[in-house]
Parts: structure tokens; sequence; C-alpha cells
């Protein structure tokens, strides 16, 4: 039988050979460019220009969403083509797998600024290597329009498959945290999570499908919300409702007393980049206090910056929408992303097919 | 000797023209096709793609209840959409052929297409506005007293149907359209003169003179309605999947290219099947 890993070479020649279509940017091998593939909070003029300013480059963004597509289309890419990435940070370990990302200075980094928390050394780092940094960090939880519900009531997750609010529910659309938060709010804890724990929570995440109106993405979330169309989102949380608070200040999070999910994105420089002094000068300023607080604040969406010195650069509105004091507390409350194998992934995307399919 | 001389040329000539085209289709069609049906049969061990000939894939398409029924609602919904479009564009393009003044008419058409020129993505949000609780519809139905409780009208499948219904009325209109101007009208005529009323007439024979241009209409409305994943995702609220949203979900974040592929290739038999059928009725009809 015919057995053989295609992951790299093979899929990546073929992909190349038939459709020849190219994703790269264009002018990828100009000297005063750089490529990044990047989360959609890092196209916002207002974050990448000053750094395009000041070291007269063009960066050239492309955004994607989800960690497969990237996968897919760095595996379409020459090595070279691109010089920075930006990936969830529970996947830093299988880029790194990979052999895409290369190794930064630690000494050039300011990881002792970073909230000791979200530095995520076991997953960003490899023999003692540098290979990610946490950039951005925020909670999946329980956003909600204070007006319509009862603040008391979000401080329990268990209200969300409760039939208080049915019909006034939407859950957010991405298996790996609503399988976190409810494994959270059934009293597991996301990093001792088996495939054993997984019927408990598919039970509990279909009472939830049943009383929720809609799952959705992120905008649909985001609408729904601010629309009225819902009162609650689970899985939501600063970065869903933080950058409304200026038009939208009925609208809250909180994270309750189960907890939450903590979720974190890192950056970092590709092995094979042609540019790597200045990919690594984009990875200093984006995790500079400056860059940091520009991150935090992007149009996109906004959340909590890694480095904790960019408060000094951040209004009090907009850390208190953040919030920032509350921190301490938030992070001791929170799990990180359910770290999982091959197999126990496809379980839980399983699972969260199936509530849809409910 | 000078006419066969003569066809060679025509011959080469008539190759060299459709040249282009073929290799277009093959190198972007045939050949990407080919590899995503052998990929389809690969399979994904841990993170990596191995390929090892197997129909796992498969197996699990028929085995998992939640693969399948994406098929089913796919199906279920693309029936739906199907016939209420066919029963409101034939109306539609029956009155613009027949009711309204030829000079007219073009006006008639670029009115019922309009909505075409803005980008799908950005209609289906609109839709989800127009039809939300608070959107224009349920305003009006609340304002008239014709209910006392906003519809549900979004994330849910009527959502869906009524998104996709609205693309597709003007899509059938086009060529239900196109069939009935070129009847000729002798045909009206000749049934007027064995005794036919009005009703008779467009039953017993535009009707049936028309019905290619409705197979054509639909057929078309089965393949693009069927292969969508983004009026569903925005205006069904993920209550239900159908098949293209199940096969967007394994390449998100796993990659699972071999299972995508596989479910790619089932709604590709699908597609082929309803080509077949209506293939086959199209050429009963002309013999």
């Amino acid at each position: 039988m015919m057995k053989r890993t295609v992951s790299g070479g093979f899929a990546r020649r073929m992909l190349l050979a038939t459709a020849a279509v190219s994703l790269l940017p264009a002018g990828a091998s100009a000297q005063d460019e750089l490529n990044a593939l990047v989360w959609c909070d890092h196209t916002d003029p207002a974050l990448v220009e000053p750094f395009e300013k000041a070291n007269n480059v063009k960066v050239n963004l492309k955004e994607y969403e989800g960690t497969g597509a990237a996968i897919s289309i760095i595996e379409q890419s020459r090595p070279g083509d691109w010089d920075v990435l930006v990936i969830d940070a529970v996947d830093v370990p299988r880029a790194i797998d990979m052999d895409i990302l290369g190794e930064m200075p630690a000494d050039k980094l300011p990881l002792n600024d970073l909230f000791p928390e979200v530095r995520m050394d076991a997953t960003t780092t490899k023999g003692g290597k540098v290979y990610a940094v946490t950039e951005k960090f925020g909670y999946n939880t329980i956003s909600y329009d204070k007006t319509k519900v009862d603040p008391a009531d979000m401080e329990d997750l268990s209200v969300v498959w409760s039939d208080k609010y049915k019909g006034r529910i939407a859950l957010y659309d991405y298996y790996l945290p609503m399988v976190g938060l409810t494994a959270v709010g059934i009293g597991k804890k996301t990093a001792d999570l088996k495939q054993d724990d997984l019927p408990a929570i598919k039970e509990k995440l279909f009472e939830m499908k049943k009383v929720a109106r809609q799952v959705s993405d992120v905008v649909a979330s985001q609408t729904a919300l601010a629309t009225g169309e819902v009162d609650i989102v689970v899985g939501g949380g600063e970065w869903l409702t933080a950058g409304l608070s200026a038009e939208k200040p009925n609208l809250d999070w909180t994270i309750p007393k189960q907890g939450a999910l903590r979720w974190a994105q890192s950056i970092g420089v590709f092995k094979d980049s042609e540019k790597q002094d200045l990919a690594l000068k984009f990875v200093q300023y984006i995790v500079s206090p400056e860059g940091q607080a520009r991150l935090a604040t992007s149009a996109c969406y906004w959340a909590m910056p890694a480095n904790a010195k960019a408060g000094a650069h951040l209004t009090d509105q907009q850390k208190t929408a953040l919030r920032w004091d509350k921190q301490p507390e938030y992070l001791k409350n929170s799990q990180l992303y359910p770290v999982a194998d091959a197999d126990m992934d496809a379980a839980m995307q399983d699972i969260w097919t199936e509530t849809l399919q409910q | 000797m000078a006419a066969t001389a003569l066809e060679r040329t025509e011959r080469r000539k008539a190759w060299a023209f459709a040249l282009p085209a073929l290799l277009w289709t093959g190198f972007f069609f045939l050949v990407p096709f080919a590899y995503m049906a052998a990929i389809s049969f690969w399979t994904r061990q841990g993170r990596e793609i191995v390929a090892t000939w197997t129909l796992d894939n498969y197996v699990a398409f028929f085995g998992k209840a939640h693969f399948f029924k994406g098929l089913v609602v796919s199906l279920e919904i693309t029936a739906t959409v199907t016939v209420i479009s066919i029963l409101l564009a034939y109306p539609l393009a029956w009155i613009i052929a027949e009711r309204v003044p030829k000079k007219w008419q073009r006006v008639a058409l670029i009115m019922a297409i309009l909505p075409f020129w803005t980008s799908y993505v950005v209609r289906s949000y609109s839709w989800l506005l127009v039809l939300s609780k608070g959107g224009v519809v349920n305003q009006a139905l609340l304002w008239l007293g014709i209910v006392a409780e906003p519809l549900e009208l979004s994330a849910n499948r009527t959502g869906t149907v009524i998104g996709f219904v609205h693309f597709f009325v003007m899509l059938l209109t086009l060529t239900i359209y196109a069939n009935l101007i070129q009847l000729s009208p002798n045909y009206r005529r000749a049934a007027a003169d064995l005794g036919a009323n009005a009703f008779q007439t467009f039953w017993f024979v535009v009707l049936p003179l028309t019905l290619p241009g409705i197979m054509v209409g639909a057929f078309l409305t089965f393949v693009l309605c069927i292969g969508d994943y983004i009026t569903p995702q925005i205006l069904g609220g993920n209550n239900e999947l159908v098949l293209p949203q199940v096969i967007m979900l394994q390449l998100g974040r796993r990659a699972d290219f071999p299972m995508a592929a596989a479910l790619s290739l089932v709604l590709m038999v699908v597609v082929t099947l309803a080509y077949i059928a209506c293939a086959r009725w199209l050429k009963m009809e002309r013999t």
C-alpha cells in the first residue's frame, strides 16, 4: 500500500503546478517591502503606517482566518515569500514543528515586560530558543447588553444553557473556544481535556444550542448584539464589545465565576525570510509599548496588549473598556485554549459540527 | 482532393481556435479536479496528509450523521428555493414579455437584474438587516398591527431561502423571458382557432413550450444554490449546516484537505446527476 507524507513537498508542488495561482502580495521581492501574513487587526493603517514611515518601508499585509488557511497559503508560496507571521498562540508549536519560524534573539524582545501569564514560553519557545512572542490576548467569555439582561445573571455561566434567556443568545462559531468554555463551565480544566470528557461537554453544547437563537461568526455576532437581535454572545469578550464602547455603552462583557477561556495571538519571523533584520524590527515595533497600544485598539477588534507597559499609551476610556484594572483577577480566573493533538482536535470539531446540526 | 485539403485546413483552424480554451480548461479545471479526486482518497494522520489510498473519508461521510445531514439540508433548501423561484419568476417573466410594451421591456429587465449589481456578500448582510427583529419587514408588520411580536425571519432556514430566492428569481426570470419572447404568436393564434381559451392556451401550449427555459434556469439555480455557503452562513444563523459549510469547516483550522475533497466530490456527483437528468430531459423534449 502506498503511504507517503505529502503535507509539504508534493502537495505544494502539485498546487503550484496545477493552480499556478500565486497568493503572493505584489512586489514580494522588492527590497523595501515586508510581507506579513496577519490577522485583521494588523491591517489598521493607524498601526502599520508609523512603522512604514519610520523605516521607509512598505508592509504588504495578507489577512487570513484560521491556521489551516495560513498553512495552505504558506505551502503554496516559495521560501522567502513571507517575512512575518501572526498566528494563534496555541498553534505556534505546530508552526515550529513545520520548521517555518526562525529563532528570534530573546535579548532584543521585551519578554520581561509581558504579563507573565501570557508569556507562554511553553508554546513560543523550543529548546530554549524563542520562535514567537505573544502580542495580544483576550477572553472567550460572555458579552451582553446590560440594559436587556440582568448583569448579575452573567456572573454564572450556567445561565447560557438555562431557559432564562432562550432565543436571545448567540454562540460564537468556533469550536475550540466553545468546547473549552463549556469545559470550564462544567468544572473541567482545559489543559487536562481528554476524549473521555467530550460526551459531557457535548451534552452541554446541545443544551446551549437549544436555547440559542443563532451561531455566528465575529461580524454576525457583533451585529446581532449591536442591533438587539440577541442580548448575549457566548464566546464573546472584549474583542467583541470593547471597540464599540464609545458608541454602544450598553454593551458589556464579564468573566463569570466559573472562569473563562484565554486566547492569545503571537508574532514571529519566517525562517526563510530574506529580510530577517527588517522583519525582527517589525516584531519589535509591534511588541513595543506604542505598537501594543495601537494594536490593542486597532479598528478590527480590541483586546489586551501583551506588553504591560502599553498601559501608559492608552486612554482611561480605552483601559476601562479593556478592563485593565481587573486583569490580575481575570488572568487568574481564565484558562488557556485546549492544546489538543490532531485526534482530539478532530473529535472536538466533530462534536461542534454535531451541535450545529442539532 | 482540393475539398479534402480545405477540410483539413478548416479542421486545423478549428483546433487552433479551440486550443487555448482546451488548455485553459485542462490546466485550470481537469488537472486540479483530478488532483482533488486523488486526495479525497488520501487521509490525514496527525498533522500530516498521507497518500495512503483509503475510502475512510467516504465512509465517514455516510457514517457520521452530521456530515450526511449536510447533504440532506442542502438538497431540501435547494429544492425549496428552486420551486419558489420558478413560481415567482414565471409570472414576472411573462408580464415583462407579454404585458410590458416592447420599448420598455429592456428597462424592465434592467430593473429586474439591478440587485445583481451589488456584491453578493453585501446583499446578504443587507437582507440580514431587513429581516432582523428590528428590520424593515418586522417594523412594518408591527406598525400595521398584523403581528404582535416580531417574526423570526432570519437566523433560520426561512432567512436562507429568502436570500436565495431573491437572487435566483432574477436568474430564472432571464432564462424564462428569453424562451417566452422566442415563441411565435402563431401558436397562440392556432390554439385560439381550435377553440382553446386563454388558460387552455397557456397550460397546453405556452407552458410546455417554455419548459426548456424553466429547466435551464432551474438547473442553474440548483447548481449555484447547492454549492453556496455564504447565504446560509449569513442568513441561516448556523442553525443547520449545508454541505458547503461542512466542507469549509474541514479547512478552517484543521486544513483537512482529504475530507474536504471527499465531501466536495460527493457534492459534485450530486450536481452531475442533476445535470444528466436535465440534459436527458431536454434531449427527450427535442426528439
